[in-house]
């Protein structure tokens, strides 16, 4: 009796998958840093190649690393958010420039505004690939003891900000604006 | 605003970000190889097994994608400098998990996945002695002449 | 105007579909033979009116009415005539209408040709593709409606994606869709018999051609699909186990179990729920498919516009149409098994081996292209599943069907000699032994253990196949009963299995690839033949520029032939196409793909010697011909009276 109902069975777990798997989405892949130690690099600044940016600029207090570029256009629709939250939030943002131009990248900050503490310069796009980026852009939440706490890909939004980036903000750093 | 409709947004978000590179074209070479012939198979078979990220149809060595081709020169410094077939995997999955491999990883959460064909095969032997017994025994019931 | 009598006339082509979906199904249950006459009537007027739709949908593309958006989305005025016309299947709506219009046909088809079955029966199976025509039609009108209007209406259309700008893409929805939703009519014939409560030799009999149609287009579609992706990507590959491949693959595999396991039913009438779970199986595969490619849960290059309520809906309609019919197994299914004993060497015992392997396959593949799915589901992570799980997955359940193949076509019914088997099959056995070590070496020179398994297989099931029909030529003196045209086909589509696997195994194996960065005068060796590429010029045509390399392929100092592959940019949609130049011939291909512009003169240029590759594509043509022959045996074709059908029937026991 039990083999003609196995069908409908496996059909019914199967059809309960796919409804799930409409809420999913395929190709969001999660990072594989988080709760793990930022990783390590040094990049010449973009706005003095003389003067160079390493990690150690993470770690020592609650931050955000965000990696931008000219060429992409949802970064621009994030600018304006990013030089709001640079003001209010109290955590400071540090910028990774993707395989830019730097003089286009100079001017796009000049004519925008600057939401950046200091923006590292990746050229050739190795850094970068040591963050695991693959969609410019991405906003890592580096924490006080320099692990990374959270990665959001795609524009960061105010809805954003407040549903995953505070909460995690004022874990870390104890209030929101950070003190 | 539902969770549903939040994922969604969020799933086109990343959708036009990354589809800001047209995923059309094949990447046609050339790129520097590796003067010895069994390092540049071993590179050329392992490119063919890493999923572009941007491109997610493709594998990187097919990919037109600029992370496509920077992944690429990635792997071959790291064989250059004498890395192991497991230690350039090991450096993609820490990086990007193992979504970036197409062949699987053998690890608790896909020992279904590599134990399916031959439990499938298990089960499949299983119903054709079932049926090839039963049948059997109603062929012997009948008094076939055995030919 | 003309858009919105599109719509109303698929609003119709649902109210006659609603009536077919119902009146016959219920007259039939209360025996109301008035009640069970609507069937073939509301098919035809169903097939009118969508029709009606698919036409009117056709001429807003030929006239260019931008009003349209679907046209305004795939469409442009500079598109040549016969792009405008597959251009209204080049997007998701279309291709519904497609869908729909290929299901009304073959409802009409079954609804012309089931005059000899009982009315009864063909006023179940006709209710049942109304069922499922009343999912489509409610899915099209209320998610996708084809013929929504642009207002204001654009100036000029987005064009179709250049892609599918290919005779070869225009081919492969249409006959693709006439074997994914002709897998509807077998299951029609499935759910028919599990409302009556029962099914015989006669059943099968009925259900067997259409099936073996309905895998013929399947068999052309995937192998055109394929050969399509071969020349048209610049790439050289022939599959790439995506997910949306694999949608199409997996109702094949099932289909070709199907056909196997209605041999069993229709000669010896068991195995029907065998049969009667393949049935639902591989339409519900087909339905799959269809839900995995617009619904977004997966990844894949074949992915339209993904949109998770579409999805919803189609997977209600999976649910309902697969779901309903496997409830329906689930309680009616036992009281169809029917006695009939069998030896475990004998026919029976390795067509039911057949099926077992094939659905090992099915499922193994579902397994994987599911498994990340899976995985996500249960917040266990993400993974890949690529070709490298499934090339080696899918050998597991291929080669032992391969090596039984060869033996179980010479199987008898109910009890087989294996003596006289081994006997008979002595010769071919060390044929194929033969060339499959003697091929590579000889010809290739070299040969590793996988190769030497695949020519050797590849060469055990052609001559296996072609055995009987050889020796019967050859030996005229001893005539006997004639082959049936169901024998040829047998064969025929056996030994094409073969021809693809020797295609695959050769080309594998031998085939050579370079990717060279070439300036004008700059010579490649490969394989023996010499290619010199000769630089580019500029082209024009019809709605693209291109660049077009020229190089001259030389064997032995002789010029063979020049091969003109092009870089083109479509005007309006401005995406780098490569169009591959190919010689091509059953021996070998010699493909030359440009890639990019190195500077001062230089370009890198993708050349590639790909050994017995036509064996593939030729492979799936001989094995779709076999399903020709087959399905149109005598003893399917209708019987003029009585005398012929007994006749008929005498000849199919005796030689089936």
């Amino acid at each position: 009796m039990w083999r003609y109902l196995l069908p409908i069975a496996l059909f019914a777990i199967l059809a309960g998958f796919f409804a799930r798997g409409l809420n999913l989405n395929p190709g969001y892949v999660p990072s594989p840093l988080i709760g793990k130690p930022a990783p390590r690099f040094e990049l010449p600044a973009l706005k003095d190649p003389a003067e160079s940016i390493g990690s150690d600029v993470l770690g020592k207090e609650t931050a955000l690393f965000n990696v931008w570029a000219t060429w992409c256009v949802g970064c621009r629709q994030e600018h304006a958010f990013l030089n709001e939250i640079a003001k209010s939030s109290g955590v400071p943002i540090y910028g990774l420039n993707w395989k830019d131009n730097r003089a286009s990248a100079l001017s796009w900050l000049a004519t925008l505004g600057d939401p950046y503490v200091a923006s590292a310069f990746d050229e050739i796009g190795e850094v970068a690939i040591d963050w695991g980026v693959y969609g410019a852009p991405e906003t890592f939440l580096v924490g006080r003891n320099g692990t990374v706490l959270f990665k959001h890909i795609a524009p960061l939004t105010p809805e954003v900000w407040q549903r995953e980036f505070i909460p995690r903000i004022q874990a870390d750093c104890g209030a929101y604006p950070c003190p | 605003m539902s969770i549903g409709r939040l994922l969604r947004g969020l799933r086109q978000l990343t959708l036009a970000t990354l589809a800001s590179w047209s995923c059309v074209g094949w990447a046609i070479g050339p790129e520097p190889g590796f003067e010895n012939p069994a390092l540049e198979s071993e590179y050329q078979a392992l490119i063919r097994e890493v999923r572009c990220l941007v491109c997610q149809n493709q594998t990187i060595a097919d990919s037109t994608a600029p992370l496509a081709a920077d992944l690429r020169r990635e792997i071959r410094d790291l064989m250059a400098d004498g890395a192991s077939r497991a230690e350039v995997v090991r450096f993609l999955v820490d990086r990007y998990g193992d979504f970036v491999l197409y062949r699987p990883p053998l690890k608790p959460s896909t020992w279904a996945l590599w134990g399916a064909p031959i439990f499938l095969c298990a089960v499949g032997l299983l119903v054709f002695v079932r049926v090839v017994r039963s049948r059997l025994q109603q062929s012997m019931d009948d008094e076939l002449p055995s030919q | 105007m003309i858009p919105e009598l599109g719509q109303f006339a698929l609003i119709l082509a649902l109210g006659l579909a609603l009536i077919q979906a119902s009146v016959p199904l219920i007259g039939a249950t209360i025996g109301r033979s008035d009640w069970t006459a609507f069937a073939r009537p509301m098919a035809a007027g169903q097939f009118v009116f969508v029709a009606a739709a698919f036409v009117i949908l056709a001429q807003s593309f030929l006239s260019d009415d931008f009003s349209v958006r679907y046209v305004a989305m795939h469409s442009n005025s500079a598109l040549p005539a016969a792009y405008k016309l597959a251009a209204v299947w080049g997007g998701h709506e279309g291709s519904l209408l497609l869908w729909l219009m290929i299901l009304a046909t073959w409802t009409l088809a079954v609804a012309f040709a089931s005059r000899s079955l009982p009315d009864l029966y063909a006023a179940r199976v006709i209710g049942v593709l109304g069922i499922v025509s009343v999912g489509m039609l409610s899915f099209t009108l209320l998610t996708s409606n084809p013929f929504d209007r642009l207002l204001p209406a654009a100036l000029d259309g987005n064009d179709l994606n250049p892609l599918l700008q290919d005779p070869g893409l225009v081919m492969h929805p249409p006959i693709l869709y006439s074997g994914y939703v002709g897998l509807a009519v077998p299951f029609a014939f499935a759910v028919a018999a599990l409302l009556s409560g029962s099914l015989d030799k006669n059943w099968a009999r009925w259900t067997r051609p259409w099936t073996i149609t309905a895998w013929m287009f399947l068999t052309v579609g995937i192998a055109l699909g394929s050969w399509w992706a071969y020349y048209e990507l610049g790439w050289g590959g022939w599959w790439f186990w995506d997910p949306v491949e694999n949608a199409s693959f997996m109702p094949w595999l099932a289909a070709t179990a199907l056909i196997h396991s209605l041999a069993v039913t229709e000669r010896r009438g068991i195995f029907k729920s065998w049969t009667v779970l393949l049935a639902i199986a591989a339409f519900s595969l087909s339905l799959l498919g269809t839900f995995l490619v617009r619904s977004g849960v997966l990844i894949s290059v074949h992915a339209f516009a993904s949109d998770p309520s579409r999805g919803i809906f189609i997977l209600l309609l999976l649910s309902v149409i697969s779901g309903g019919a496997l409830l329906l197994y689930a309680a009616r299914a036992r009281r169809m098994e029917s006695e009939g004993g069998f030896r475990l060497v004998s026919r029976e015992s390795f067509l039911l081996l057949n099926n077992i392997l094939l659905l090992v396959a099915t499922a193994a593949v579902l397994f994987g292209t599911l498994y990340p799915l899976f995985l996500d589901a249960l917040g266990l992570g993400k993974i890949s599943v690529g070709p490298p799980y499934f090339k080696t997955v899918f050998l597991i359940p291929m080669l032992p069907l391969l090596l039984l193949l060869g033996v179980g076509m010479h199987a008898t019914w109910l009890s087989t000699n294996s003596q006289r088997l081994a006997q008979k099959l002595s010769a071919a056995a060390v044929i194929a032994m033969l060339a499959g070590i003697l091929l590579p070496l000889i010809v290739y020179r070299s040969a590793s253990v996988m190769t030497i398994l695949g020519v050797a297989l590849g060469a055990w099931v052609i001559v296996s196949a072609l055995w009987d029909p050889v020796s019967r030529i050859v030996r005229r003196d001893a005539p006997g009963v004639p082959l049936t045209r169901a024998q040829w086909g047998m064969s025929t589509a056996h030994a094409g299995v073969g021809l693809f696997v020797l295609g695959v195994t050769v080309t594998s194996s031998f085939g050579i690839e370079s990717d060279q960065s070439m300036r004008e005068g700059d010579t490649l060796e490969m394989a023996g033949y010499e290619f010199q590429f000769r630089g580019t010029r500029n082209v024009d045509g019809v709605n693209y520029e291109a660049v077009e390399g020229e190089v001259e392929v030389r064997r032995d100092g002789r010029l063979l032939t020049i091969l003109s592959p092009q870089k083109r940019v479509y005007r309006v949609q401005r995406n780098p196409m490569t169009e591959a130049a190919i010689d091509p011939q059953l021996r070998r291909d010699l493909f030359v793909a440009l890639g990019e512009p190195l500077g001062a003169g230089a370009w890198s240029v993708r050349i590639q010697y790909k050994p017995f590759i036509r064996f593939i594509w030729l492979g799936a043509l001989v094995m779709a011909f076999g399903g020709i022959l087959a399905a149109t045996d005598r003893r399917y074709r209708a019987a003029k009276d009585v005398r012929t059908m007994a006749r008929t029937a005498r000849q199919a026991t005796e030689s089936a």
